[in-house]
Formats: structure tokens, sequence, C-alpha cells
């Protein structure tokens, strides 16, 4: 089905299942632990054996020596992964360092070897036997130190529009900062983990991916065997982020040692080698120069962002929602990227935005300030209806200022302070910060395969994932509404390459374009129901397990007949994402206290008004909102890679040192989506709303900080010590 | 994790016993720690000798009107004692702001006095660390340092010592009792207890090979206001940046001990006569010698002012 | 920064300790519940040797039943669950007790599983969330999770259920917690004391305050 034109009126409307709150269909699963993740599988592995994966020792360098001997000899030991055996290996396009290291070392806890034992102690042990030799050479670990060397990027050129240089000098209010944001895990629960089986010249691989066609594509790669040979299945995932978007060491690792130990083999990384050996977002150093009139009218805005990468890697694009979130006739936005040694960076829940907005919403608090403005007014006062780069090029949907008004009369904004560290509640400091939330709609094709059975039963195959963003249920309401069946007569089938290739889960792309992919499929098999019963396919209607025409009603069971019928279709796009700017909106508000003796920060409430679209389930979509919230105050307020400068890796490897919100720091949260659809995006009307959650919320927090204590703080985290200069007397 | 045989002990002087006769045996008790350490080969015993079974889980009032409390006591179950919550209200507050329900519920008294530091370098078998290689370096000390010692610590290992319990302890003085393998017992000051890292921060105790922690005394209760301060960026579930354990009589005199700035739990009796002055002369005589790092030097102001709402708290 | 031709090798070797599960017993000691029974005495092995890991026998209650394994001595509970009694509802998600997911309820007691070697448990009974309730007839706390959504990507969660209903047991037992104003009063199943004693388990999906929802809701009913 070609998306081209608006959508118009269609079979999803009715509403009866879609849009609704229900539950999860993969629920009682979940919570009884009978949800099968990708180590977990003995009734396809029963035999399976255990591998270990072996870090790089050095940051940079190569590998003199390895001796495996000992570690052959040990108990168990069925066979021991190197480069050396496993000779010539390809690297998919997506992965910027080798999955197998050797000889040469690109970024510490690199993969150098796998042991594979009968037992997961076995390989744990002799995995220690390996005696390594390395020769160190010196690297570049310090993004601040590259800074100087960074360039700009191949295919993404700096975008200027009228003279920003000119209209920023000339502009009666200025604001020229400087802000960080550290390096950043995703530091999912489920570690990267795969079985392999091979089965002659057929690989299976059950593994934790978010993206099953990439998957499998980039294994055959990495293998050198052709793709019709890899199969690639992930029907659970306990949590990815961006994490698991590419096949990691786990997957090839547990291959290859398949292949060497001629049995079926279980890989998981382990929980320190993650954090160096896997991807990460990467820090950044933005510059934000924003020029008004003084009555807030942006005249200039810029924003260059640094980031580092591995060589051939690619920067973190952190001005991107720059170019589209304010009006301001004079713009400049500018990428450079430093080449760096450190493990490489990648995509983490909205790349680009979540970094960016960190910086650019607390340039707008601070520019409020000295306009003399409310941020919500400033904000709204350089609100645009158009790509402010493109003339004449609208957003689909921008109720932008709805989000931003509703959330402040949500929030009660108008009792904030307008005055830095007015507030108190006994010895804590009371703030109240907000920022704006923006991120894009991406469309992507997405197909899915339909089938309907002799008892009316409807079952969805597509290669969608479910990362905990509610896929199963998304898709199930979607094939409930078009086939006019209840939610319990549809089975829902993801995550396995031999089903039609699907968006995946990145980008928040996944929720729309799988169901309209779904939506195509149903539309198929909707005729060939109706071809079956020769019904004129115009006035058909499907409800209550029966396709109706006219006075006619036919049960869907008996439609489907004993051999069933089946239709599979995908979801394509025309040009509408060119024509119209498809983009969602929100806003994040935020109420912090800080202890006036020690600067410890407590969030105490939170808001997030979104317009995303149509709400294919606002259970599901609130759930995920709140956790991009809950991982926005944990990039505020604590999470940061450490970055060994000198050795050249990140120190606090491990969730001890690496850490993420727990339950004691994340206060009840509210959620309101607008009532919006839009008819743009695709026959469901919706749009991404996972990662907008995240966007804004990290400078609402610190700007609430800033409220509260009088404090700026321009380096995330927003950490205690970097408060207590400014705090009252103690 | 190296291979390892394992037996239960019967009786504490066994235990001592069992663990002087086989090279490179260790005890285990709540786990928490030593299985942590031995998933990554920084503990590596040959043998463990088990000493869940051993009846030392119980707290008993003491002659001298203390508690004696067993090694074996879960920090759940000292931390839930009425006459823990009623009378030495620091070491609750302490043991309930460490670590996490499950863990506390496993963790035991000596096991919780006798845990290594969660330096990550200590952690890291790829990186440099005196304490667990001898001679390697420090690789903190030029390396990322936040959590580390400000004070006490050497040129060889600026680690901290982990514990919240510790610190209570130190402050009240308690008494650690322990059996020799060859049945003798002794009784030490916890204050005794932990070392400085010196030029041998692999030592860490003064406990001899096989000596086995029994019970850990507090004398009588000291009356006064008991606070545990612990001040850390995670709300809970996170070691200290700093911490402070303190008792305040009405007349503003007390006690008062820091964590999470050295490589023991810190505590001078110089620095406790000022506390009638106020939190700064009291954190200065306590960090007079101190050392910060570039990462950790906010442990400075941050230890005044803990102190200070600590004090402001006491005032009410 | 290193330099170049700086060779290092990984720890193990400096430590001279590679040599060491050389010298294990090749049959380890059969633990023996309360015997003391002492361990087989190491004997040397010839280089090249391949001396077979300790192992002892363990019988475990899981769930009401009695399970009875021969096991690897270094086999965690963690690991005795989910790879040898093929009970994977219990998740490894770090291993080192940083993160909760593995938190099952031993002896009516909430603990890391990953923390305790399975050897260490003989004769426990063990109560896993395949425990709890299955699909078709659930516990009132994942009943509960499920209306509330208080979960995502499900990796956390029977970690978070098993710990949650521990953590109302706990409560009811009057044992306080680090939010509890007075140490000496009965604590309450308030928001602020559910979110404290959850916060041993991690959910990087971030359905914390749908979860703490869950719970109190559970706490509220009457028993």
């Amino acid at each position: 089905m070609k998306f081209d034109t608006p959508a118009t009126t269609n079979p999803i409307d009715a509403l009866r299942v879609v849009g609704q709150p229900v539950s999860r269909i993969e629920g009682p699963l979940k919570t009884t632990g009978t949800a099968p993740y990708a180590y977990e599988r003995h009734d396809i592995a029963p035999d399976a054996a255990y591998g270990h994966v072996i870090g790089s020792a050095i940051a940079k360098g190569r590998i003199a020596a390895i001796d495996t001997s000992a570690a052959a000899r040990a108990p168990g030991v069925r066979a021991i992964v190197t480069a050396r055996t496993a000779g010539p290996l390809g690297k998919a396009s997506r992965n910027t360092a080798k999955l197998l290291a050797g000889p040469e070392i690109a970024h510490y806890h690199q993969a150098v070897a796998l042991v594979v034992a009968d037992t997961f102690e076995q390989a744990q042990a002799a995995a220690r036997l390996v005696r390594i030799d390395y020769v160190a050479e010196a690297g570049a670990f310090d993004l601040a130190a590259a800074r100087d060397g960074a360039v700009t990027p191949e295919d993404e050129p700096d975008s200027t529009i009228g003279d920003f240089p000119g209209a920023f000098a000339a502009a009666p209010v200025q604001l020229d900062a400087t802000y960080t944001t550290p390096d950043q895990a995703h530091a999912m629960m489920e570690p990267h983990a795969s079985i392999a089986v091979w089965r002659g010249d057929m690989l299976t691989l059950w593994t934790s991916n978010q993206m099953i066609a990439w998957g499998a594509g980039d294994l055959a790669k990495t293998l050198g065997i052709p793709r019709d040979k890899v199969r690639l299945v992930s029907p659970y995932i306990g949590g990815g982020f961006g994490g698991k978007l590419f096949i990691r060491a786990d997957a090839v690792l547990a291959a290859l040692g398949a292949k060497a130990a001629g049995q079926p083999v279980k890989v998981a990384l382990t929980r320190p080698l993650m954090f160096n050996n896997t991807p990460h977002r990467p820090a950044t150093i933005q510059r934000i120069r924003i020029g008004a009139e003084r009555d807030g009218t942006i005249t200039a805005i810029g924003h260059e962002s640094w980031s580092g990468d591995l060589p051939d890697g690619k920067p973190e694009t952190a001005v991107q929602q720059t170019r589209l979130l304010y009006a301001g006739a004079n713009r400049l936005t500018a990428l450079r990227l430093a080449t760096l040694d450190l493990p490489e960076g990648n995509a983490m829940r909205a790349p680009g935005e979540a970094s960016g907005l960190m910086a650019l919403e607390i340039a707008m608090d601070e520019m409020a300030e000295k306009l003399g403005l409310d941020p919500v007014e400033f904000r709204i006062r350089n609100d645009t209806q158009e790509d402010p780069e493109t003339p004449g090029r609208r957003f689909s949907q921008r109720p932008f200022v709805q989000c931003l008004r509703t959330g402040a009369e949500r929030f009660g904004w108008a009792k904030r302070a307008a005055r830095p560290a007015q507030v108190r509640d006994g010895v804590w400091l009371i703030g109240l910060g907000m920022a704006s939330a923006f991120r894009n709609n991406l469309l992507t094709k997405s197909a899915a395969r339909v089938r309907l059975d002799a008892k009316g039963v409807v079952t969805v195959e597509t290669d969608m994932t479910d990362i905990g963003t509610g896929s199963y249920t998304i898709i199930a309401q979607t094939a409930a509404e078009m086939m006019g069946v209840p939610l319990d007569k549809v089975g829902v089938r993801l995550g396995d390459s031999d089903f039609p290739v699907s968006a995946g889960s990145g980008g928040q792309w996944g929720g729309n374009n799988s169901t309209a992919g779904v939506y195509a499929a149903c539309t198929k098999l909707r005729a060939a129901v109706a071809r079956k019963l020769g019904f004129n396919s115009t006035d058909l209607v499907f409800a209550d397990g029966a396709v109706r025409s006219g006075d006619r009603s036919v049960p869907l069971a008996a439609a489907a007949g004993a051999d069933g019928l089946v239709a599979e279709d995908r979801i394509e796009y025309g040009d509408l994402a060119e024509k119209y700017q498809q983009s969602t909106f929100g806003g994040h508000f935020v109420e912090a206290a800080v202890h006036a003796h020690t600067g410890e920060i407590r969030v105490r409430r939170m808001l997030a008004v979104c317009a995303a679209g149509r709400i294919l389930n606002p259970k599901s979509a609130r759930s995920q909102v709140i956790g991009a919230m809950t991982m926005g105050v944990g990039a505020a307020l604590m999470e940061h890679l450490a970055v060994d400068t000198g050795r050249g890796f990140f120190v606090n490897h491990d969730l001890a040192g690496y850490e993420v919100p727990v339950h004691a720091d994340i206060p009840h949260q509210e959620v309101v989506f607008l009532d919006e659809t839009d008819p743009m995006s695709s026959p469901m009307k919706a749009k991404g709303v996972g990662e907008l959650g995240i966007c804004g919320v990290a400078a609402a927090v610190a700007n609430a900080v800033y409220n509260a204590t009088g404090v700026r703080v321009r380096d995330y985290p927003v950490t205690l010590d970097k408060l207590l200069a400014g705090l009252p007397e103690a | 994790m190296k291979s390892f045989t394992y037996e239960k002990a019967a009786s504490p002087a066994a235990a001592a016993d069992a663990a002087a006769r086989t090279e490179g045996a260790k005890f285990i008790a709540g786990g928490t720690n030593l299985l942590d350490l031995m998933k990554l080969e920084i503990e590596a015993p040959t043998h463990l000798v088990d000493v869940n079974g051993l009846a030392l889980d119980t707290i008993e009032e003491t002659p001298a009107g203390g508690l004696r409390i067993g090694a074996l006591v879960r920090n759940t179950d000292l931390a839930a004692d009425n006459r823990v919550r009623r009378d030495y209200a620091v070491l609750s507050r302490a043991l309930l702001s460490g670590a996490s329900g499950q863990l506390r519920n496993k963790a035991t008294t000596a096991g919780n006095l006798l845990q290594r530091t969660r330096c990550p370098y200590f952690y890291d078998t790829d990186q440099p660390c005196n304490k667990r290689r001898p001679g390697s370096g420090c690789g903190a000390l030029d390396g990322y340092s936040r959590q580390h010692a400000v004070v006490g610590a050497s040129a060889a290992c600026i680690a901290t010592h982990p514990s919240d319990m510790a610190v209570a302890m130190r402050l009240l003085d308690a008494t650690v009792e322990t059996v020799r393998p060859d049945g003798e017992t002794r009784s030490l000051p916890v204050a005794d207890l932990h070392r400085l890292p010196g030029d041998t921060p692999e030592i860490e105790t003064a406990l001899a090979p096989g000596e086995l922690i029994t019970a850990v005394t507090l004398p009588a209760p000291l009356g006064g206001t008991h606070f545990y301060r612990k001040v850390r960026d995670r709300a809970s579930y996170a070691f200290a940046l700093v911490s402070v354990a303190a008792v305040v009589q009405a007349d503003g005199t007390g006690r008062v001990a820091l964590g999470g700035v050295a490589h023991k739990p810190w505590r001078i009796a110089a620095a406790e006569a000022e506390l009638p002055r106020g939190a700064k002369p009291v954190a200065d005589a306590l960090l007079a010698q101190a050392r910060p790092t570039k990462d950790n030097d906010f442990k400075l102001p941050l230890v005044q002012r803990t102190l200070a709402a600590v004090l402001a708290e006491a005032r009410g | 920064m290193q330099g170049p031709n700086d060779v290092t090798r990984r720890d193990v070797l400096a430590a001279g300790a590679a040599t060491v599960a050389g010298t294990l017993a090749p049959t380890g000691a059969q633990a023996q519940s309360g015997q003391g029974a002492p361990p087989a005495a190491p004997s040397a092995s010839g280089a090249g040797a391949s001396p077979q890991p300790a192992r002892a026998a363990v019988s475990l209650k899981v769930n009401g039943t009695v399970r009875d394994l021969d096991l690897d001595t270094r086999t965690t509970l963690l690991d005795a669950l989910r790879e040898h009694l093929h009970l994977t509802g219990t998740k490894k998600g770090c291993d080192h007790g940083q993160c909760g997911a593995c938190t099952v309820i031993v002896e009516g007691r909430r603990i890391n599983s990953c923390l305790s070697l399975a050897v260490m448990h003989d004769g426990d009974s063990v109560t896993t969330i395949e425990g709890l309730g299955t699909p078709e007839a659930l516990h009132p706390m994942q009943a509960a999770f499920v209306a509330h959504d208080g979960y995502q990507c499900g990796y956390c969660t029977p970690g978070q259920i098993c710990s949650a209903v521990a953590v109302l047991d706990e409560i009811k037992a009057g044992i306080p917690s680090h939010v509890s104003a007075d140490l000496t009063a009965a604590p309450e199943p308030s928001a602020d004391e559910v979110r404290e004693r959850m916060s041993g388990n991690i959910c990087r999906c971030g359905a914390y305050s749908n979860i703490v929802e869950a719970i109190t809701e559970i706490a509220g009913r009457p028993a």
C-alpha cells in the first residue's frame, strides 16, 4: 500500500480497540517470568555450551600474542575463538569498530576472544587463563582536548540561513554560552545475549535485537555467508534504547563459537564488559548563541556541537532540533566530529535531540531571564508554523503552543517565582523548571502478514520487535480494529527474520510504521475475505467477528474456511514527509528540591504534555513517556560515563558505578496527550512518542535546579558538587 | 570464578581451624561482597568455609548495659532490632541507608565490617591497583577519583571504605570479638580493626589469617540524639559521597564520625571537642590533613555543610 | 596515557595466580549440611592436567517442590535456577548485586540470587516468580503490575514483583526503612516507603511511577 495522499476516514477511526488503554497482551507472560528472552531458550538449545567474551585490556594498540593453551586445557573447554582462529570476517557498515578485534585494538574491552565451555562457570574461569600480550599505543581520549582538531562530517554540512553573525552582533539581547553533556550508557536491564545454532550451513540466532532485518543482514555480512542462510529470532527484548539496534559481539561470537565447538553456544555479555564493549551516547560540547529583540523575538540562533567517535564514526547530531524548533530569520547550525579512541559512539534514545535539547533548553531559559520574560512565554513568542529553514513548508501538525499552555496551566506554573532562590520548604530550596520537547516523526516502510483461520482467529506475523514499547499490543489492536474481532481473537508473532520486514524499533518510528504495515496487510485480508464471499467490497463492515455487506452477515471463521486466508502487504510512503515537516512536540515541567546545606537534588513533581498524533494505546504510550522522563532525570542528575583520559576507558563500567535512577529518585509522573490525529503520517494518523518523552526533560530539571538555587550549571550531570559554592552559607 | 572446595563449619573454632588448615581458604557468610569479587577473580579462594550455620545470629544484652551482636546477625535484623532502634538509632539509620533491602537481608554484621573498597580500579582487573596487585600502581590517583578518599590516603591508594554500618560502629566505640585458629579469642576496638592504606593497601584489617569475627559489642547507650546523614547523588542504593554519623547531647557536646572520606571510618577526638562551636571547626579538625584530588575536593565543603545540616537538626 | 610499546598483560598473569586452578582437588568435598565435612585435601596436579571443578550435592525446595542437584560449587543460586532448573523467570541483569533483576524469596526473605551460592542454600525454600502465579492464575501482585502497566521490556519485572511481595511483608513485620521518620514506629506502606524499599530493583525502562501504584494498591487491600 502506497501512502501518498493524506489519510481520510478509514476503519481505524472507529476506535473500538485502537486508542483504548488496554493492558499489554503479553503482560501475563512478562509478569510470570514465562516470556522467553534470548539467553533462556532451553527449549530450542538444551545442549548449548556457554561462551565467555574476553575484552581488550588496552584502549588502543595491538595484540602481540595470545596464548590459549592453558585455557584450552581447562575443564570443560570446547573451543576458543580469536580473530586468528576465526579467519577473515566482514564488517557491517552499521558497526564502526570490529566486533572481534585482533591484532589491532580499536577500543577498551573490544572483544578479543570467546571461550566456550560446557558450563557457565567453566567458561568464565577458563577465560581468565587466556594470556594476552598487548602493545599499547597512544590514543586520543579527551573530547575537550580533541575539539580543535574536529572536522565537519562528510554528510552533515553546516546549515546557514540569512546572516547569522551579523544578526547576532546586532541583537540588543545576546546569549553566548557553552554547555557539555557527558557520555551516557543505555544500560538496558537485559545484557546483550545470543544463542547460535548451526544446522549444516544454516545459522539460527536467538538474540536480543531491535532491528531484525538489519541484524540478519549484518550478521551474514560479518560471517561472510549468504543472507538467506541466517535466521534471527528475537521475540522478547529486555530493553534496548538504541543499544541493540545493531548486532554486537555476542551475536558474532556465539555464531563463531557454535561453529568451532560443533554445538549450540550461548553468549551473554557480562555487565562490567558492556559499558566499554558496546556503543554509548557520545559526549558533546555545545555552543549556543541566541540574539533577540527586547520583546523576545529571536533574530539570530546559532548552535554548534562537537562530539567524538572512532575513525569512520559519526557525530552526535545535537543541533538537529535547532533547525526546526524556533523561529528566527538568521540561523547557523554546525556539527564537528573529532577522532577519539574511546568505545564506539552511537544512537541512544532520541539521538541528536536528547543531547541537543539538554543544551538548547537551558540556553532558552537563560535567554528568557536576560529578556525578563517568562520561559514559557519566550518560547511561545518564537513559535513557527513552518520549517524555519524552508519558508512555506508547513508542519503537518504543530500544537506546540498548546502543549506549553496546557502544561503551564496543569502544573501551576504561574506560581513560579521568576527570580531564583526565593522559595523554601524547610531546608529545601524549591524551584520550577520547564523545557520544550521536540522529536521528528520518521516514516519508513513496514510489512506484515495476516492470517485468518477457521476459528476466526487473526494472527499477525512481522519482524517488528517489542522492546518494551508495546508493539505486541498496538499491533493486536490494529488487527482487531481492522478485522472486527475482539483483542483475544488476535495473535501476534514478532521478531523473526522469517516474517515480513518491518520498520523495527528505533527512532520512535516503530509504532506508527509497524501498525500502518499491519493496516496495509489487513486491508488486503479484508479484500480476500470479500472476494471469497463474493461480497461487494465497498460497503463491507467488519465487526463482532463477522463481515457484513448489506443484510448479509458471515462469521469470519466461516469466511476463512478450512484452509484459512492469508494476506501480506507493506506500507510505503510517498512524498508527504517532504511536503510537510512531521514532528512531535511537548512541554516538560519539573519541580525540584535542593537541600540548602548539602546540595542534594530531588525531583518532586513531573509533568509532560505531548502532541504526537493519534495515541494508539494511551496506557502503553504513557509508559513510554514516563520511562523516557525517568531516563531524562538520570541524564540531568547522575548519568555520566567517567572517562579516564589517560588510559582511555569508561571507568564506572558497572551498575554500581554508572548510576541510573532508582525508585526513590522518581516521583509520581503526570502525562497529558493532546487530542491530535495527523493525516500526513500514515493511515494510523499516529506518530512516534517513545523518544519525545526524553527530549527536554534533563533541561527542565536543570532549569528547576537553577530556579531553586540561582546556580546555573552548564555541564551535565547537575550534581551537588557543582552547586555547593552557590548555596547559602551553611 | 576459580574452582573451590566447600564446607560448612560446625563451630567458630572449627571454622577458624578449617580456614587455617587450607591455604587460600576464606570464610563466607552473606557472600554479597566476596562472591561479587570472586566472579572477577579479585578474590580467588581455593576453599570456602561457610559459617552461616554457626549460632552467631543473636543480639544479647551485656552486663555492661550494652549489646552483643552476633557476627551473623543480618543487616536487616540488626537495623530492625527494637533495642538498636531505640538506643543506637545511628546504627539502625546507617544500616538502612546502605545497599538495598535484598542485600541487607543477606549481608552480615561481620561481613559488612570486612567489605572491601568499591574503587572502580580495584574492580577492573585490567587496570593498575596496589590493593589488588601490590606494586602495580594506583589507577585512581591520576585517573577518576570522585568517590575517593580525601584524608588518610597514601601515594599507594586513595580508596575509601564503603561501609555505612562501620561508621556508626566506630562512632559507638564498638568492639570486635574474634576467635583464632588456635582457639584463642580476643577483642579489639573497631577503631583498630581497619587500617589506613600506607604502603600496603592490600592489608586492610588487623585480623590474622584464619581469624574469625564472632561478635561485635556495643557499650551502654550514649543517649543524646542520633544522626546518620548520608549524602549521595542517587536517592538510594548508592555509596556515600560523604556521610556523617553523630550523637549530639543536649549540651551540644557529642561524637562525630565520617564515612566516604577515608580508607576507614574517620573519627578524631580533637574534632569532637569542637562540636559545641559548630560545623566549621569540627570539619576543619577532621580534615586538617586532607589531600583531595581535583575530582573530589568538593568533599571538603560537603563534609562541613553536611555537619552543619546535622547540627541544625540537632538544635531542632 | 600508555606509551607506545608498553607491554601489558592481563592481571591474572602478573598476579601469578594462573596456576591455582590446577592445584584444586580433582573431586571436591561434598557439602554435608551441618556436619562440617572436611574438604578433600588439595592435590598438586601436573602441568597440563585438567582437574575437574569441585562439586556438591544440593537440595532446594523450589516453589514447593524438592529439587536435588549435583552442582559445581561455583554455581550461584541464580544460575542453579536458570541454567539447571530451567526456571528462567529469575533474570540475570548484572550478576553483581547491582540491579535486583535476580531477586527471589528464600526462607521468606528477598535476596539477590546472583550473590549467593546454590550450595549455601541446601535445604532452603526458594520462591521464584514462577511460584507466585501463572499466566492463567496470576498472583494479585502480578495482576496489579499488568493493570498498572508496571513494566515495559519485562526483564526486571520478575525481580520487581518478588521484591514487592516481600516488601509488603517487611512493612507488616515492622522493619523500618531509610525514610521512616520515626524509627520506633510501625512503618506504613506509603508511596515513599515503597519507593525507598524498592530501590534495589532497577527498571531502566522507567516504569517506577506505575510500579509504585501497583504495589500501593495491593498494600491498601484488606488482607
